[in-house]
């Protein structure tokens, strides 16, 4: 995904408009595009342009249209298990799959998991940027500190949760049950959903850290005296210039830990817990993939993968909105 | 800052304190169960402080899961999928950016669209697509009556010449995570800040578009592609659901493989002292990256995502 850098235009905190005012936007910005995006002075060798472009253009159609129409054919049709013939069965795959209730089950699970990663991740990043940003000493071993699990993979990540957690040999499970706690992710559901939920935001603290850090950094120092002069404490501060100054990051970020909620943290469930236990921890990634990987059900899988398709165009829009109203000092 | 508050400034000493704490701990419990034979580890309470065994866990995972050959896999993937992405992004950038050719607008758009599709939400045609990367061109050469043709003057089965499968290949494992157009419109951004009067100034000299890309435009880039490696090498080194899902043999697996396969299972021994020594050294070199390239990497985090 990416998290492409605007002009630096500095927005104020505008209204949010209905979504036909999106639209109109994104074709103004198309229009944009279409008048800035290319050099005042420029080359006028299509030759040159063709040959740079060819090998973006090649992996692009072999490895993501090809593939992507090929999910939008899948999904309205049913093969029979030999391969021997395919019906085209219209909306089929997607009725049935509304009508699944391990479908609902699975999207209502991946949705309250997002969230309170989101929130849970998000809070916690901005107390600690926050405390960053007005400390003098050490800032910067903190600082390295905690952005230190930036480089720890998923499936590290889930390693060391799903032995910290382990009911067996685990250190934290021991303590856990020291509390009287019947602690067990591999039996208990809600056990299971609450490890996930850890691991992910331990994982993920450090990307929301690095932005909010950024922003707090590029609050102009006059408006926090000033404030300061008319008698603001720090706290105060932080919630009357520094908020409003940074809100458009903290958009972004929201969106961002949904993305990574729903989409990146595929490595960490089948590390640590495999969708279970009784299809707990069965997000839909993950479920695209026992479906169509493990179970074979391509018609059912193909139709999921559109529909997270679906999500994922709806958050890229979103983002994209995000990005353009984070305002940039740093340049 | 403004003003000194020795109460509040205890109480972000103390926030952060805590933050450390939450990133240390885990990473220090797994240390230390990384330090431990196999009977001491089982045995409660866990200890403290770390036992003598880390560097006998280490060669023993080491070789159980032949993490050499896994290495030199991780290495060539990850820098293959670096080099890869920043160097057709920055082309196609350029040519999007610098030059006027028909159909311009249409290819900003087929590439800017490819952007709004994380690789999760197609798992399954993405792994046709490497299985059989001839399949389109063979059904463009016979939907034009192409093959029968062919077939019929020269007596050459072309549905046959085109079966390339790309499973348990270096290729197939670097070339659909190239597949996506972020670093392009990163560059793209970039370039459009560059000042016009560098390419005027270029064209006086006579200097054509190749001698304009390596003389002016790369080295004020540096920087840029610099922070980019960074994060797409920390990213990529981590990647797990395409390497596990293109490799079938063990010799074809990446680090972050081998480590999945040391994580025991409900039902085998619970070794979880060479799993700790594992995450050690597969974690090593992003960690280092994260380390000794702080710079580097907040910058590219910030300016462009993965």
């Amino acid at each position: 995904m990416l998290a492409a850098k605007s002009g630096s235009t500095i927005t104020g905190g505008a209204p949010s408009r209905p979504f036909s005012a999106l639209w109109a936007r994104i074709m103004r910005a198309q229009q944009n595009a279409a008048v800035n995006g290319l050099k005042t002075t420029h080359f006028r060798k299509p030759g040159v342009a063709f040959w740079l472009l060819a090998p973006q253009a090649l992996i692009l159609l072999f490895f993501f249209y090809i593939p992507a129409y090929k999910a939008l054919s899948l999904a309205f049709v049913e093969t029979d298990p030999f391969g021997l013939s395919v019906i085209f069965v219209g909306f089929d795959n997607f009725t049935r799959l509304f009508a699944s209730p391990a479908y609902r089950a699975s999207a209502v699970l991946s949705l309250v998991f997002t969230l309170v990663q989101s929130v849970l991740t998000l809070g916690l990043a901005t107390a600690l940027a926050f405390a960053t940003d007005r400390v003098v000493r050490g800032q910067a071993f903190f600082k390295g500190v905690i952005l230190l699990p930036y480089a720890i993979a998923p499936v590290a990540s889930g390693t060391i949760f799903a032995f910290m957690f382990n009911p067996n040999v685990g250190p934290m499970a021991h303590m856990l049950h020291a509390m009287g706690l019947p602690w067990n992710p591999a039996m208990r559901p809600l056990d299971a959903q609450v490890l996930v939920v850890m691991a992910a935001v331990w994982n993920h603290l450090c990307y929301d850290y690095i932005f909010l850090v950024a922003a707090l950094l590029s609050v102009p120092r006059s408006l926090m005296e000033a404030a300061a002069l008319d008698g603001a404490g720090a706290v105060k501060r932080f919630f009357t210039v520094s908020l409003p100054i940074i809100m458009p990051t903290f958009f972004f970020l929201m969106i961002m830990n949904l993305i990574y909620g729903l989409f990146d943290t595929f490595g960490l469930i089948e590390t640590m817990t495999r969708g279970g236990p009784a299809a707990a921890t069965n997000t839909l990634v993950y479920k695209v993939y026992q479906d169509g990987f493990v179970q074979l059900d391509l018609g059912s899988s193909a139709a999921q993968s559109v529909v997270l398709m679906g999500i994922a165009m709806a958050f890229t829009i979103l983002q994209f909105r995000a990005v353009e109203r984070r305002v940039n000092y740093t340049g | 800052m403004v003003e000194r508050n020795p109460w509040l400034t205890f109480v972000c000493y103390l926030i952060l304190a805590v933050g450390a704490a939450i990133v240390c701990v885990p990473l220090y419990l797994s240390f230390v169960a990384g330090s431990l034979d196999y009977v001491r580890l089982q045995q409660a309470p866990f200890p403290l402080l770390p036992g003598d065994n880390f560097w006998a866990n280490i060669t023993e995972a080491w070789q159980k899961a032949d993490f050499s050959r896994l290495y030199l896999n991780s290495l060539i993937v990850t820098l293959g999928i670096v080099a890869g992405k920043i160097l057709i992004s920055l082309m196609a950038a350029f040519a999007i950016t610098y030059f006027r050719f028909p159909f311009r607008m249409t290819m900003f758009w087929l590439i800017f669209i490819s952007m709004m599709l994380p690789i999760e939400a197609r798992i399954i045609p993405t792994y046709e697509a490497i299985a059989d990367v001839g399949g389109p061109l063979r059904d463009l050469f016979a939907a034009t009556g192409l093959t029968g043709l062919i077939h019929t003057v020269t007596g050459y089965r072309l549905e046959m010449a085109m079966n390339w499968n790309l499973i348990n290949s270096y290729p197939g494992l670097i070339l659909p995570l190239i597949a996506s157009a972020s670093a392009t419109f990163l560059f793209r951004q970039f370039f459009m800040t560059v000042p016009d009067e560098l390419l005027e100034a270029a064209k006086l000299d006579n200097a054509g578009p190749v001698r304009f890309f390596f003389d002016i435009l790369l080295p004020l880039s540096r920087s840029n592609v610099a922070a980019l490696a960074v994060i797409l090498f920390i990213g990529n080194w981590n990647q797990y659901l395409w390497p596990m899902l293109f490799t079938t043999t063990p010799d074809m697996r990446t680090v972050i493989l081998g480590l999945r396969s040391l994580v025991p299972g409900p039902d085998q021994p619970p070794a979880w002292n060479l799993s700790m020594a594992a995450a050690f050294f597969v974690m090593l070199p992003p960690a280092l990256v994260v380390i000794f390239l702080q710079r580097a990497m907040t910058r590219g985090v910030v300016d462009g995502d993965k």
